[in-house]
């Protein structure tokens, strides 16, 4: 157990210290930073002196070494285009992003497990035929052709719901929600349901495979011959055991969700993270970039890590077999 | 192999083993997939002889008249019978900036999967042949970066490419940076198969023969195991195509993708975009529909072969 925990934890540690290198060496080598911050008058000696003053003449070591250390207490310097830190900005931005991925994975697992379910219970009906089909063409439609689809029919044509940004939102010290608002829920719709759609294909495949998978076991039949109800067999036994693998996919696509919220954000100008990142790529704006990378970096080694140690704590065998890198399901 | 001996030349025994073949069998069995066929070779065709079937050289101004910009489709009121989808704010004829930008797409696409797969099969076959700590750094590599999302990691290298280079230059190799962002974001996959069948071939005894005659390991990777763990690339590779065409497309979309000066649909969709609450439909609506009739054919495509291929589902 210690063992694995260890060995585990270790292994996030390397990740996240290449993933920061990665981000360090962006920051210092893709261009000159002393250009990025000095106007064109600039003299020689100035750019000397704020060279010295930034430590870019110091060992490599200790320049790295200073990286991580900001990094772990938030400062990763000031935004070139918008003259700010990237902090704030980030801090501003995050509950939007945040607010938008949760009401997704609700929604993705509302409504993707029932459809699951159904699918697996009557798999050769019509109906589960019928949704299986979309889901194939789910998977084929890019996000923000989704978005722009649901923009046209229930923005352009309807009017029914706001196109773009968070509508009404309320202030609790520096996080701002939308939950609060008639307005900020409309404007949620879309954005939600256009980042979720692919997780809802993704989940209801999962769950039908795995009560196809179910409905073979022994217990199943045998709970058919005590003579339990349809309603008892599906949800009470079968259900409940198809949930870990499910849990597990959902944990740890909450990542994928944050990743893909830069294109859902975009389509309909949602003011989170994902958008800020946008636009600090096509200006080249480092110190955001940076951020970012190593911001998501964290929230994927978290989730995994999190994601790898429940694994371990639920599922028995595991502490039989060596732990290595097969803590997932396939 | 059941060629009779009594055709001389290869060609003929060439098609009648398709016509035997298993696979041939399965894809007349489908019309769905029929269907799919059919589509994607329309879209290659009209793709690779776009300059003799598009009614319009899109990117040449001398061929644009401002006058007949935004024109609705030809069967609306408004429409003009030479435009038949419509035209742009720029009066460029959607359809044949379809045609161009299909092509953008597709060779986007093809040339990402050929990157990513020989990156991944290079990896993997060697990861595979040689083992020990060079095998354990490529597998950890392609495990992280497994649980990351592909678009992600396109966006970071195209986000770091535009650090690195100056502005002219950047737009000038941009379609190459696209390339090869999707292609490294790709990776993993075949690295991992083609890894896995590489430790299977690596104890047959041909493979033990060839290292006993003293055969090079690099000639021996090359030669002797590479073409017996091709098969499971191609299933990926299909499956790939529709995925890099996607990525393409949400990059273009999202605006770090290829230049507007030689537009993809993903880039059409975004300047369409902008015409959507004005009216101008169309201008954003058959890019879109080109682009998911694209990727749903050549998907339909990959999940056929992936089934026809696997020999438990038989």
């Amino acid at each position: 157990m210690v063992s694995f925990l260890i060995r585990r934890v270790v292994q996030a540690i390397v990740v996240m210290l290449a993933v920061a290198f990665l981000s360090f060496s962006m920051f210092n080598y893709a261009g000159d930073p002393v250009n990025n911050m000095v106007g064109q008058e600039a003299t020689q000696e100035d750019r000397a002196e704020l060279r010295e003053r930034l430590g870019l003449n110091d060992p490599f070591l200790v320049q790295f070494g200073r990286f991580v250390a900001n990094a772990m207490s938030g400062e990763f310097g000031i935004s070139y285009q918008l003259q700010r830190p990237v902090v704030d900005l980030i801090a501003e931005r995050m509950p939007a992003t945040l607010e938008l991925v949760a009401v997704s994975a609700v929604l993705a697992l509302a409504t993707g497990i029932p459809l699951g379910v159904y699918c697996g219970i009557a798999r050769d009906s019509w109906l589960s035929r019928f949704f299986l089909t979309i889901s194939l063409v789910g998977v084929s439609l890019p996000t923000f052709v989704i978005g722009i689809f649901l923009i046209y029919i229930f923005a352009v044509q309807l009017g029914a719901l706001p196109s773009f940004g968070r509508g009404g939102v309320v202030e609790f010290g520096w996080w701002r929600t939308s939950f609060l608002t008639v307005d900020g829920w409309k404007s949620m719709i879309m954005p939600a349901v256009t980042l979720s759609l692919f997780q809802t294909t993704l989940i209801m495949r999962l769950v039908r495979a795995e009560m196809l998978e179910v409905m073979r076991t022994d217990y199943i039949k045998f709970a058919r011959a005590r003579g339990l109800s349809n309603r008892a067999i599906n949800f009470g036994h079968a259900l409940k055991n198809t949930l870990v693998p499910v849990i597990t996919i959902a944990g740890l696509n909450i990542g994928a969700l944050i990743a893909f919220s830069i294109i859902t954000e975009t389509v309909f100008q949602w003011p989170g993270m994902g958008l800020l990142f946008i636009q600090a790529v096509s200006f080249a704006d480092v110190p955001i970039m940076s951020a970012y990378l190593v911001l998501v970096a964290l929230v994927f080694v978290s989730i995994n890590l999190i994601v790898d140690l429940l694994y371990y704590v639920v599922d028995p065998r595991l502490k039989v077999d060596r732990g290595t890198s097969a803590g997932r399901v396939n | 192999m059941a060629t009779t001996p009594d055709t001389p030349n290869t060609a003929p025994g060439l098609i009648a083993r398709v016509r035997d073949s298993d696979l041939w069998f399965s894809f007349t069995r489908s019309p769905v997939v029929m269907v799919a066929a059919a589509i994607t070779a329309f879209y290659f065709l009209a793709a690779i002889f776009a300059p003799l079937v598009a009614p319009q050289k899109p990117f040449d101004p001398a061929n644009l008249s401002l006058a007949d910009s935004f024109t609705a489709p030809a069967w609306t009121e408004d429409g003009l019978p030479q435009y038949l989808l419509g035209t742009d704010d720029q009066g460029r004829d959607i359809l044949s900036t379809l045609i161009y930008g299909a092509r953008i797409s597709l060779l986007v696409g093809f040339a990402a999967v050929i990157f990513s797969a020989c990156l991944g099969i290079a990896l993997g076959v060697t990861a595979g042949y040689v083992g020990g700590s060079f095998e354990a750094i490529v597998m950890r590599t392609a495990d992280v970066q497994l649980t990351v999302p592909g678009i992600l990691v396109a966006l970071m290298i195209d986000g770091v490419a535009r650090t690195a280079m100056p502005r002219e230059l950047h737009d000038q190799i941009a379609i190459y940076v696209v390339i090869f962002a999707i292609g490294v974001s790709d990776w993993p996959q075949y690295a991992r198969v083609t890894r896995g069948a590489t430790l299977v071939e690596k104890g047959k005894e041909y493979v033990q023969a060839a290292r006993v005659m003293g055969i090079h390991p690099l000639l021996i990777m090359l030669r002797h195991i590479m073409p017996n763990v091709m098969s499971p690339v191609l299933v990926l590779a299909t499956i790939g195509l529709a995925l890099a065409i996607i990525a393409e497309a949400t990059l273009s979309f999202l605006g770090v993708g290829v230049p507007p000066t030689t537009p993809s649909l993903g880039t059409l969709i975004r300047i369409g975009n902008n015409f959507l609450f004005s009216g101008e439909w169309w201008i954003t609506f058959f890019p879109c529909l080109a682009l998911v009739g694209l990727v749903l054919s050549v998907n339909l495509l990959g999940d056929w072969l992936r089934d026809a291929l696997n020999p438990r589902l038989r």
